[in-house]
């Protein structure tokens, strides 16, 4: 229990933080028309693709000689980034058909 | 000074994210939302590659630049060459390659962190799981969408006992390990993870592939966050939880536009439930119609409502549903289309494949007001859509669609199905309208079908 009450009072930010940001997120798209499901599901998914910034602070705390981290990080990093630059591209891709039908 | 203004780079980009989300959520400013988002991305990873991360740091910088470089061409490409009906399978395979980078994270830190440091295991193994379940679970959902995996050779009996089992033996194992760490058994950890993404989304049936998607996103953006946790980095954290939250809420509203409940499509079965009322339907015979009567049909009512569905995506038959308004529209023929909120593989997936082919916006109808004009409709043409019609949903209890809302397509006074032949639909379930009275069946491939029409129609003036 102290150790507990100890966790909680060290990290109390952190935990604010954690707290607001998950009520923001269920805020934030409490009202969606059907037709912005799939956009924002793949604009989301996109945003998830900010796990690269962990492999990117992961190689460039690693050892230089050390391949596996560096081999597997690198891996890391491009997966992730595929999340990212093909999310932002194929959301965009969706989002343009509509504005074209906006102006039909 | 420095550090700090990098620090507040990384909050800008947090904000980057929530005003972005914020935006991707209303019609008219979902594009910017998208961009503010991206380049709040592209800001965080600026930042994270120069931040200070104290002395003697060796940086590495050529693997990282080798990393980003390989996957920004082939995420760009990927997403560029894309057919615009793929876009759900994409998203999917997206998702999943976040996942692995999850993985590959938790198993790296699980290696180099000192057994004592309980609580940095703990996290560690949790992104991994959590990681894993996405990333595998993604790759099963992309080949069921792409139609590679079929849902009968993945589904085994008790298929949701079995995912208890997974659930209770991965929750065990981890916790075992955080208090006997050790290689062999991060190993089997993190086969069993890969195992149970797979077994995860096995059961869960075609039709509610897009809601289990938007959940396996939010799966990676909690493991994004808490792999934020490992590296104490807020804007990991922030951005993970932001779409942890928000996909699970995007997650019960898509269930909601289906009528199921979450518990519902994860226990799954959609589709390969019993399909007790099929039987009642044996004997009776189906009606076929000419193009030519189609056409007469077509062109001398007053108003038509097409009903597009998979069947005209995978087709690619948009353009040529165009044509044929267009021609009908000229003839004083009203034209407007009924958009299922699932019709095609994903909600809104049919508006953009309208929208391609420049059908204006306000011939779209959604479920409702649709549901109001088919009473007085002429004619209603199906190209390529079954479930999302089917009368089954109102009236039998006993069938796996019963519940969902569905367009009643059988009030107008006539109906005509554009079908390839007379097999069920994606989720695997006849259709009771194919025998009603007013109804008429047309086979063929959806795109030769409405090129018989187009032709039949220019005939006719």
């Amino acid at each position: 229990m102290a150790q507990i009450s100890e966790f909680v009072s060290t990290n109390l930010i952190f935990i604010y933080l954690i707290a607001f940001t998950i009520l923001l997120g269920f805020e934030l798209i409490s009202k969606v028309p059907t037709v912005l499901h799939t956009p924002l599901m793949s604009g989301a998914n996109a945003i998830s693709g900010v796990v690269i910034i962990g492999a990117i602070i992961l190689i460039r705390t690693s050892d230089p000689d050390d391949f596996f981290t560096l081999a597997l990080g690198t891996l890391g990093i491009m997966l992730a980034m595929i999340n990212v630059a093909g999310g932002f591209a194929v959301t965009d891709r969706m989002l343009e058909m509509f504005k074209k039908k906006k102006k039909a | 000074m420095y550090k700090t203004l990098l620090d507040i780079g990384f909050m800008m980009a947090a904000i980057a994210f929530i005003i972005g989300l914020r935006r991707l959520s209303a019609p008219a400013t979902a594009r910017i939302g998208n961009i503010v988002a991206g380049v709040g991305m592209l800001l965080a990873i600026a930042i994270a590659i120069v931040y200070p991360l104290g002395n003697g740091t060796s940086n590495n910088y050529i693997w990282i630049v080798v990393g980003i470089a390989l996957g920004s061409v082939i995420g760009w490409i990927a997403a560029k060459k894309v057919q615009m009906t793929a876009m759900p399978e994409m998203v999917s395979i997206f998702n999943g390659l976040g996942g692995a980078c999850a993985v590959i994270l938790g198993l790296l830190e699980m290696i180099k962190t000192s057994a004592d440091n309980k609580a940095a295991i703990g996290i560690s193994i949790f992104t991994l799981l959590v990681g894993a379940v996405s990333f595998t679970g993604s790759i099963l959902a992309y080949l069921k969408l792409a139609g590679k995996v079929q849902d009968k050779h993945v589904i085994l009996p008790g298929h949701s006992y079995i995912n208890i089992v997974f659930l209770i033996a991965s929750i065990g194992l981890g916790i075992f390990y955080v208090l006997h760490p050790s290689m062999p058994l991060l190993i089997v950890f993190s086969i069993l993870s890969l195992v149970y993404g797979i077994s995860f989304v096995a059961p869960i049936g075609g039709a509610d592939m897009p809601v289990v998607i938007s959940l396996l996103n939010s799966l990676t953006g909690i493991s994004a966050a808490t792999a934020g946790f490992i590296y104490g980095n807020q804007i990991m954290i922030v951005g993970g939880i932001l779409v942890g939250a928000s996909g699970t809420i995007l997650t019960v509203l898509m269930c909601n536009a289906m009528n199921r409940s979450l518990i519902n499509v994860i226990i799954g079965g959609f589709g390969s439930a019993g399909s007790s009322s099929a039987s009642n339907d044996e004997g009776k015979i189906a009606k076929e119609i000419s193009s030519y009567d189609a056409a007469v049909m077509m062109n001398y009512s007053g108003s038509v409502m097409i009903v597009p569905g998979y069947g005209l995506a995978v087709a690619q038959a948009q353009k040529i549903c165009k044509e044929i308004d267009d021609l009908l529209s000229e003839n004083g023929v009203e034209v407007n289309y009924a958009i299922h909120p699932v019709a095609g593989r994903m909600p809104g997936h049919m508006n953009v494949l309208l929208a391609e082919a420049d059908v204006p916006y306000s011939k779209l109808k959604d479920l409702d007001e649709a549901n109001a004009m088919l009473p007085s409709t002429d004619v209603v043409i199906i190209v390529g859509a079954n479930d999302v019609v089917n009368p089954s949903a109102l009236d039998d209890p006993g069938s796996p669609v019963y519940g969902m809302p569905v367009l009643n397509v059988w009030k107008a006074k006539n109906v005509i199905v554009l079908k390839r032949s007379m097999s069920p639909g994606y989720a695997g379930i006849q259709n009771p309208l194919f025998f009603y009275e007013n109804n008429r069946m047309y086979f063929g491939d959806a795109k030769d079908s409405l090129s018989k029409l187009v032709t039949e129609v220019k005939a006719l003036n």
